[in-house]
């Protein structure tokens, strides 16, 4: 008998110490976590576990340890159920070959359980909705990469899923399309009452468009909760550049760790330095002239999810 | 709401049960091959064959003189050993790509996260093949039986034949359940529709020189089980009540059936899946 229960208010998904081994390489190890309901971002560097978490989530793979449930249902004992009211948007190109876009998404809804007219109404409604009306009656195979972003989302909404898992949705997008496909998202999650797991490596993505974010490295669960509280100052943040000593920039930063600070590069030429606690600029300086080195920009700042990440992953 | 408002909207209708996706991608499929006019035009071509029987049949009830081509079950067991090129065929155009296409267009994960086990997809694929080869094997050869009934006026033929019906059924059958299962079992092994097409030609054709030499070598029939088609021969003249074309024991020759769509179920189970693990 399958275990079911209508969907707590408090969590969509939720992972019990799952552990995911592909030959000798872990890739989920003693995961647990839980997303609640909205758009939540699961964010990681490459290689962090994302696609193999959703994959998990699917069934496509078996756990060697650990309980998922889905909407209620345990991933084990009662897949289809979770399927039928799921969307998947795959990472890499996926369609079904020689179909154009109208009866590719058409077909997809059958699959997820629509009677065919439904199925080709919907498909004509939801082809419009990410921005293919006009190429729907072409083959899936002359699409653009954007367009075939979108014709994914197409055939996970068609069946009207109540959790969406997009897997890098913006993939290989120019900035536009990628704009636009965020906006969608974003849509889907805050207007639209359809919960969504949204993958993605990207900061900014998952800012935009999720309230909530569970962040993973090598294979675990490194913070979770969200964003807006995952932000909130646990002490100071400042920006700043300094003229290095003789010696290089390896004496102040050993000086930084010593004093317990974190510090983070950036791309521009100016590094992040947490200061937790009370502590002000006046110890940065005080650090600084320690190791020789000139401060030539001090700039007090505001916490971003960018900072959460590099926390919470350990990025130099 | 009219089909110019392009927003979102949640689905209110009904759903169909679970359980019947294998049918949505069977119908898909026959739809996808009939609308290839290549494929049609090999598909009434097969029933060429059938053409000439019926005349021949016609001929038969018709003119004592034409007396010496009356239908016997060796006829009808001839008919179906001559669709066997018209089997090869439709095999070919329409099974190489059913599971290497979508293999190639990572379509499995699509469908795999959809409500449908791997069991029905594969049944689904294996449906499409099926039908196309039943509509060049069972369905010909059973209207040939009522073609014969109708020109003799009369169901003695078919009451000192009753046999046939079943034989035609169950032959035709496991003939296209075979050929389906071996072909689906190649196509999920590569992403390239027509190298499966390739081999699975070459595969028939190696096995069928093999059992020759070893025939010239020998000097008898009795290792024709290393021919999957005639596998396939003896079977049938097993269920048509004919005498048994080579020395090999029937047994032998079902037991080899058995073991190839074993074989081609176990590939199945490890290459249909929604993610390929390699480690």
């Amino acid at each position: 008998m399958t275990e079911t229960s209508s969907p707590g208010a408090s969590e969509v998904v939720a992972l019990d110490d799952v552990t995911v081994v592909y030959g000798t390489q872990a890739a989920l190890t003693n995961v647990t976590a839980s997303f609640p309901p909205g758009a939540v971002g699961l964010l990681g560097p490459n290689g962090a576990g994302k696609s193999t978490l959703i994959k998990t989530l699917l069934g496509f793979l078996v756990p060697d340890r650990g309980r998922l449930r889905v909407l209620g249902y345990d991933v084990s004992r009662a897949p289809l159920d979770i399927r039928a009211r799921i969307g998947y948007v795959p990472e890499s190109d996926a369609h079904i070959p020689g179909m154009n876009a109208v009866s590719f998404v058409a077909y997809c809804g059958e699959l997820g359980g629509l009677p065919r007219k439904d199925a080709m109404q919907r498909a004509h409604e939801v082809l419009f909705y990410v921005g293919l009306g006009e190429a729907r009656y072409r083959n899936v195979e002359t699409y653009s990469t954007g367009m075939k972003q979108r014709i994914k989302l197409a055939q996970a909404l068609v069946h009207d899923p109540d959790l969406l898992f997009l897997d890098e949705p913006t993939n290989g997008m120019d900035p536009k399309g990628r704009d636009e496909m965020l906006a969608l998202v974003h849509d889907l999650g805050h207007n639209k009452g359809v919960n969504l797991i949204l993958s993605s490596h990207l900061l900014p993505d998952v800012e935009y468009a999720c309230e909530h974010v569970v962040v993973m490295d090598k294979g675990k669960v490194v913070a979770a909760g969200p964003i807006a509280s995952l932000k909130q100052p646990h002490g100071r943040v400042f920006e700043l550049r300094v003229k290095p000593s003789p010696d290089g920039l390896e004496p102040f930063l050993m000086r930084l760790l010593a004093a317990g600070l974190e510090c983070h590069a950036t791309d521009e030429d100016v590094m992040r330095v947490f200061v937790p606690g009370d502590r002000g600029a006046r110890e940065l300086f005080a650090l600084a002239a320690e190791a020789g080195a000139q401060v030539r920009h001090l700039r007090p700042s505001v916490p971003t999810l960018e900072d959460v990440f590099a926390q919470a992953v350990g990025e130099p | 709401m009219p089909i110019h408002d392009q927003g979102y909207r949640r689905y209110l209708g009904t759903r169909t049960p679970r359980g019947r996706a294998w049918a949505v991608i069977m119908a898909a499929g026959l739809r996808g091959f009939l609308h290839r006019r290549a494929f049609v035009a090999v598909l009434l071509l097969s029933w060429l064959p059938f053409g000439v029987r019926t005349v021949q049949f016609y001929a038969a009830a018709n003119f004592p003189q034409m007396a010496f081509i009356a239908p016997t079950a060796a006829t009808f067991r001839q008919f179906l050993d001559q669709q066997a090129v018209f089997v090869f065929f439709v095999t070919v155009y329409v099974g190489a790509g059913l599971i290497a296409n979508d293999r190639r267009a990572n379509a499995l994960q699509i469908y795999l996260s959809k409500p449908l086990t791997r069991a029905e997809y594969i049944f689904g694929k294996m449906a499409v093949l099926m039908t196309f080869l039943l509509m060049v094997t069972w369905v010909p050869a059973v209207l040939l039986l009522f073609v014969q009934v109708s020109f003799d006026g009369s169901f003695e033929f078919l009451g000192s034949h009753l046999y046939l019906f079943p034989a035609i059924t169950l032959f035709s059958f496991v003939e296209a359940a075979m050929v389906s299962t071996s072909m689906l079992a190649l196509s999920s092994l590569s992403n390239n529709s027509r190298f499966v097409g390739i081999i699975y030609a070459a595969l028939i054709f190696f096995s069928d020189a093999l059992f020759g030499v070893l025939r010239v070598v020998t000097g008898e029939s009795r290792l024709s089980w290393v021919s999957f088609g005639n596998n396939l021969a003896q079977l049938g003249d097993l269920l048509f009540r004919l005498p048994l074309r080579y020395s090999t024991p029937w047994a032998v020759s079902v037991l080899m059936i058995i073991v190839l769509v074993a074989v081609s179920a176990w590939v199945l189970e490890r290459r249909v899946r929604g993610v390929e693990v390699v480690a």
